[in-house]
């Protein structure tokens, strides 16, 4: 019984394991249809939900200036979809996992092994994005195939956009994840945050068809700013520093606040 | 179900005095607020050995082994694992340390074989974890999702994943809670197994049958404090005064006759039997007692001091009683 066999290469203790980690993790994630269905298939759905289910969606748009004429209102929503898939991972599957892993002693017993927490945390994070992107390419995949939607006039703009959005959403996940004592609580409180969220991204009242007074203060909402800069990138209407800003300084300062909040142990 | 490996080894002699220890916490204390969860433990644990750590629940057992696998910061005293301290530098106790904690579940969907690759790959020099499916009996569960398993094969996992890291010390603790009967005694069964491939283990418990099963030797911590330590055997023994025994008599007595004997300290009837208690000699005192009446015992009994007597004139009530 000696020291010496207590002196395992310390650079790699912490890191050991993290890519069979995020292995399983994905893994688990697939095996969770509510993860499947809402993070990857929702946006997909919706939109073609909406497209299909009201009426008048398909039909050109006579009353609405450039560059909205002669586009259909279901064109409105594909930009739309991508902010609802940021929202919808790290608002509802987010949340509820991290506080779940606390909850159930996961994330206590990683702690008792070479591998840290925060590394579970990270896989699970990661998975989740992955989820995110392919449940938002799929929507724009759909649009494009189904509806014939053009896609964005400025793709970095978009592709940036969406990265902001992403960020803004899942710092909020993470801050309710780390403070809710259960999954179901942070499921709840990620849902109560999740409908104002698409309310303001316009959801119900898309692109232009917003009015003035909610576009304004929506503008200072994450996801309602994510939503207004989509719009400008796809259909070339210029560059969206004020909402840009916003996004970055919501993910920012959620972000730090919910590294330093976050509970660790129940 | 096979899970005692056929080629059981006896248990290994109970660590000679030479033997360094492999785990020292001396003068721990850890408070939570106004709450001392632990006010002042120290004992030492010896390469091999079954230590069992006996108290109520919130006694304090839970804490200081948390204290010792380097999860809780000590607000005072010292722990030492294999020479390491776990609180200043925890990463290389957590190489050599294989934790079993209560309630820590899994994914619902992760699989008995996937959990033990999961986390052998955390680990520099794991066990195969198809040698620990096959000793933890779990071969006919390793595609089963731990959800779907039952309170003792998700115990055994458990049980597996602290050893996967190929361990030399395991913390245990209450890993028989909520298990029936035939599944603690298989786990039981396992515990020793694991002992004997090596392990020194920690056994944190509030049964008393599974300490006299099981531990090599005990603390028994209440309210934050040591009250005693040593072998099950020691502390039943201290745990009483004197000799119980029952003997079945063939014709009733005159209960005068062993009354008056001055080793016999009391004297009770149980159905046919008759259970006398008294100093070191009343058993000897009793017979010729007897004998110079001519009356032959058909059957003489004596009762062993059981720990669960100790540990309830120690701490002052019932083991199993739950204060909280």
């Amino acid at each position: 019984m000696t020291a010496a066999t207590l002196s395992p290469p310390r650079s790699r203790t912490g890191t050991r394991g993290l890519s069979a980690l995020i292995a399983a993790e994905a893994k688990l994630f697939l095996r969770d249809p509510g993860n499947l269905f809402f993070v990857v298939f929702f946006p997909t759905v919706l939109l073609i939900g909406m497209g299909y289910a009201i009426p008048g969606m398909r039909e050109p748009i006579t009353d609405l200036p450039e560059p909205w004429l002669g586009l259909r209102a279901v064109d409105l929503f594909a930009p739309l979809m991508l902010c609802v898939a940021a929202a919808t991972g790290g608002l509802t599957t987010v949340a509820a996992y991290l506080a779940g892993y606390r909850e159930t002693g996961v994330l206590r017993r990683m702690a008792t092994t070479p591998m840290r927490p925060q590394g579970v945390l990270s896989a699970q994070i990661l998975v989740q994005l992955a989820g995110v992107a392919v449940g938002g390419a799929l929507s724009l995949l759909v649009a494009s195939l189904v509806f014939g939607t053009p896609m964005p006039q400025n793709p970095l703009l978009a592709l940036v956009v969406f990265l902001l959005a992403v960020a803004a959403m899942f710092s909020i996940g993470v801050l309710i994840g780390g403070l809710a004592p259960k999954g179901a609580t942070a499921s709840g409180i990620g849902m109560l945050i999740y409908f104002p969220m698409l309310f303001v991204a316009g959801l119900w009242t898309p692109g232009p068809l917003m009015p003035d007074a909610v576009e304004k203060v929506a503008t200072f909402t994450p996801l309602g700013a994510a939503s207004q800069a989509m719009n400008d990138a796809w259909f070339g209407l210029g560059m969206p520093w004020l909402q840009l800003a916003v996004m970055a300084v919501w993910a920012v300062v959620v972000f730090v606040i919910a590294t330093r909040t976050f509970r660790w142990e129940v | 179900m096979n899970i005692t490996p056929t080629t059981r080894m006896p248990s290994p002699t109970t660590s000679s005095p030479s033997t360094e220890p492999v785990v020292r916490v001396s003068g721990l204390r850890k408070t939570y607020g106004d709450k001392v969860a632990v006010a002042d433990v120290s004992f030492e644990v010896r390469p091999g050995e079954i230590l069992g750590i006996l108290g109520q629940n919130g006694a304090g057992k839970t804490t200081t082994v948390e204290a010792v696998a380097g999860l809780r910061t000590a607000d005072a005293g010292t722990v030492s694992v294999l020479g390491i301290d776990p609180q200043h530098d925890p990463a290389p106790v957590r190489e050599v340390l294989g934790v079993q904690l209560q309630e820590s579940r899994l994914p619902g969907k992760l699989r008995v074989a996937e959990a033990l690759r999961l986390y052998a790959s955390f680990y520099a020099d794991p066990r195969e974890p198809e040698d620990l499916i096959t000793l933890l009996g779990l071969q006919e569960k390793r595609d089963t999702a731990y959800d779907d398993l039952s309170g003792g094969q998700k115990q055994r996992l458990s049980i597996a994943l602290a050893l996967v890291g190929n361990p030399q010390i395991a913390i245990l603790d209450e890993l028989t809670t909520g298990l029936d009967p035939q599944a603690r005694r298989e786990t039981w069964d396992l515990i020793e197994a694991v002992r004997d491939s090596g392990v020194t283990i920690l056994l944190v418990t509030h049964f008393m049958d599974e300490a006299e099963r099981l531990c090599d030797r005990v603390i028994v911590i209440d309210d934050g404090r040591v009250l005693a330590q040593g072998t099950p055997a020691e502390l039943a023994r201290a745990g009483r005064h004197g000799v119980t025994f029952r003997m079945q008599l063939p014709q009733p007595l005159d209960a005068a006759l062993l009354a008056d004997l001055p080793s016999v300290t009391s004297m009770r009837e149980i159905g046919r039997d008759l259970e006398v208690s008294g100093g070191p000699t009343v058993l000897p005192d009793v017979i010729i007692a007897l004998h110079s009446r001519g009356i032959v015992p058909d059957e003489v009994q004596t009762i062993s001091p059981s720990l669960e007597d100790a540990f309830v004139a120690l701490v002052g009530h019932p083991s199993e009683e739950d204060p909280s």
